[in-house]
């Protein structure tokens, strides 16, 4: 099994001269099709090293180190060194990003249909009624009722597990061989979580992708992840298979998580079993 | 509890309907109050390229008339006709306004987008220049490009347009940079989204709607600006009626034959409550969200 992607020694520091380092030495990697989470405290670096995947750290942040990407066709190209204008090429068919707050990772003013059809257009070539074919298809992969009436929508006329999708259908529209997932039902209400996790999980089945899904809750992302990077203060504590790190944590970092999380377990009879149904407001 | 509801419905029962409704409406009075205003302005400044009642230098009329059948606005003091001279000046204050726009929105999106893109030192600097722009007098601005380029109808435009041009510069880069650290910008170049597609697919239509205001506020601030000018004799030189020398010429007669003052004052009033009133309903139809990034 090749490798999808492969992390070495990532800083990220601010510009400036006391350039203090906000991820420090990290590295992993991820093989093609592998599920991995990668969970942490807020300001533990887990966003910023998705952005670095991403090649979006702006100014003030830099990253020094390495981030190989596998474009699949035995190429590879590392996100820390490459070019804006190579990256632009990369970016939507290799990997693709999927946010914590659907509302604001879509443009406001842009009719959802429009917003879907860029990628379909510039990645895989469709025109005319094609591309409206294949808009509407990818509203209804991810399970969007009236695919017709969602498209011709703005995002803040839909709800806010609809929104959520329409942000997975446009990470997926490139097909990417990767999905950065940050954060993506951390915003949602627990009922429409459950949904929005079940039709990630299906997407990346069924089109073998691999993904990263960064998360502070631990059962989630034990919950679709292969295997875990437990992240603090913008290091890595410790990596390891998803049962292992649930069942025999070596540190004492992420036994506290594990214990808390299995603390509030016991408290509760079982999870909600929740299901995605339409929800109401903003829709008027 | 019961209560407060019962005489909160009795005073006013209908106060949902109204609170619902009551944006929509003031939006269609605006547009249309401000459409009719700027619109009849607009007709007159086009008819006046195709027909007139008398040649601008004709002055056969008699001097200082008051308004009659033949010189529907009277005539001044040399026996030009009112009327034909109001018309030439609504020309010259669209051209004006129109103009002086053009140049602020071109020049001020460009430099704006340009520091909100580049960031960093470029920013620093352009952000530096455009107070020192800001800080300015755009009359003051224009009296140096006249002395430059001598007094026209250009010289105005292009100075009150480069005085302009520094607020939207000014107003593109904060909205642009607020625009550029959203999410979907974020989301968007993850799908592969070069720099300038960008601009024009999520900067350019985020921005606009926080431009239009300003923009048609310009509008009417070049159309006085301009009418200053020629009141001190800087804009468009004779025999081009500008208002603003229309009434500068009608001042020492101005107890004898008042509509010659007053009618230019009006026209100018006019333009400008048009294009405010238009702009305010234009901002809201190009804002479907209602929440322009400000």
């Amino acid at each position: 099994m090749s490798a999808m992607l492969e992390i070495e020694n990532l800083s990220v520091h601010l510009d400036g001269p006391d350039g203090r380092r906000l991820v420090d030495d990290v590295s992993f990697d991820l093989a093609d099709g592998q599920r991995l989470g990668v969970i942490g405290e807020s300001g533990s670096g887990k966003s910023l090293t998705a952005l670095a995947v991403l090649g979006l750290l702006g100014h003030p942040l830099s990253a020094s180190g390495s981030i190989r990407l596998s474009l699949g066709d035995g190429d590879t190209v590392d996100t820390v060194s490459a070019p804006g204008r190579r990256l632009d090429g990369v970016r939507g068919r290799t990997v693709g990003a999927v946010f914590q707050e659907p509302l604001a990772s879509l443009d406001p003013l842009m009719r959802i249909g429009a917003q879907l059809a860029w990628p379909l257009r510039r990645h895989r070539g469709f025109r005319a009624d094609a591309l409206r074919r294949a808009v509407l298809d990818a509203l209804a992969e991810v399970q969007l009722p009236e695919p017709e009436r969602i498209a011709r929508s703005l995002i803040h006329e839909v709800s806010g597990g609809q929104r959520q999708r329409v942000a997975i259908a446009l990470a997926l529209a490139a097909e990417p061989r990767l999905l950065i997932a940050d954060e993506p039902t951390t915003a949602l209400d627990v009922t429409v979580q459950a949904g929005v996790l079940e039709l990630l999980q299906a997407a990346v089945e069924n089109r073998g992708m691999s993904l990263v899904f960064i998360s502070h809750d631990l059962p989630v992302v034990a919950g679709i992840a292969d295997r875990v990077v437990v992240m603090r203060g913008g290091r890595v504590v410790e990596i390891g298979d998803t049962r292992r790190i649930l069942t025999a944590p070596r540190e004492e970092y992420t036994r506290t998580l594990v214990g808390a999380s299995r603390a509030l377990d016991d408290l509760l009879p079982a999870r909600p079993a929740g299901s995605d149904g339409p929800t109401s407001g903003g829709t008027e | 509890m019961s209560v407060t509801v019962l005489t909160e419905a009795e005073r006013n029962p209908r106060s949902r309907d109204t609170r619902s409704r009551r944006p929509r409406r003031r939006t269609s009075v605006n547009l249309l109050v401000g459409g009719v205003l700027f619109g009849i302005i607009a007709v007159v400044a086009i008819l006046s390229l195709v027909a007139l009642p008398f040649e601008p230098s004709d002055t056969t009329g008699g001097r200082l008339q008051p308004p009659s059948p033949e010189h529907w606005a009277g005539t001044d003091r040399l026996g030009r006709d009112l009327f034909t001279q109001l018309m030439i000046g609504a020309r010259l204050a669209m051209l004006t306004g129109v103009g002086a726009v053009a140049i602020a929105a071109v020049l001020g999106v460009l430099v704006g987008l340009v520091a909100a893109m580049a960031g960093r030192w470029i920013d620093d600097a352009l952000s530096s220049l455009l107070d020192i722009a800001i800080a300015f007098p755009t009359l003051l601005l224009a009296m140096l490009v006249v002395a430059w380029r001598g007094a026209s109808l250009e010289s105005a435009i292009l100075a009150i347009g480069l005085a302009g041009s520094a607020v939207i510069a000014r107003l593109t880069r904060v909205t642009a940079t607020r625009v550029l650290a959203q999410d979907f910008v974020t989301a968007s170049r993850t799908s592969g989204t070069g720099t300038l597609r960008l601009i024009r697919l999520h900067v350019l239509p985020n921005v606009w709607p926080t431009l239009i205001v300003p923009l048609a506020l310009q509008f009417g601030g070049a159309v006085v600006a301009e009418a200053s000018l020629s009141y001190v004799g800087l804009g468009s030189p004779p025999p081009n009626a500008s208002w603003g020398r229309m009434l500068q010429e009608a001042q020492s007669t101005v107890l004898v034959a008042p509509t010659a003052a007053i009618l230019p004052g009006l026209l100018l009033v006019a333009t400008i409550i048009g294009i405010n009133l238009l702009a305010d309903g234009l901002r809201d139809v190009a804002d479907p969200t209602g929440r322009t990034l400000r």
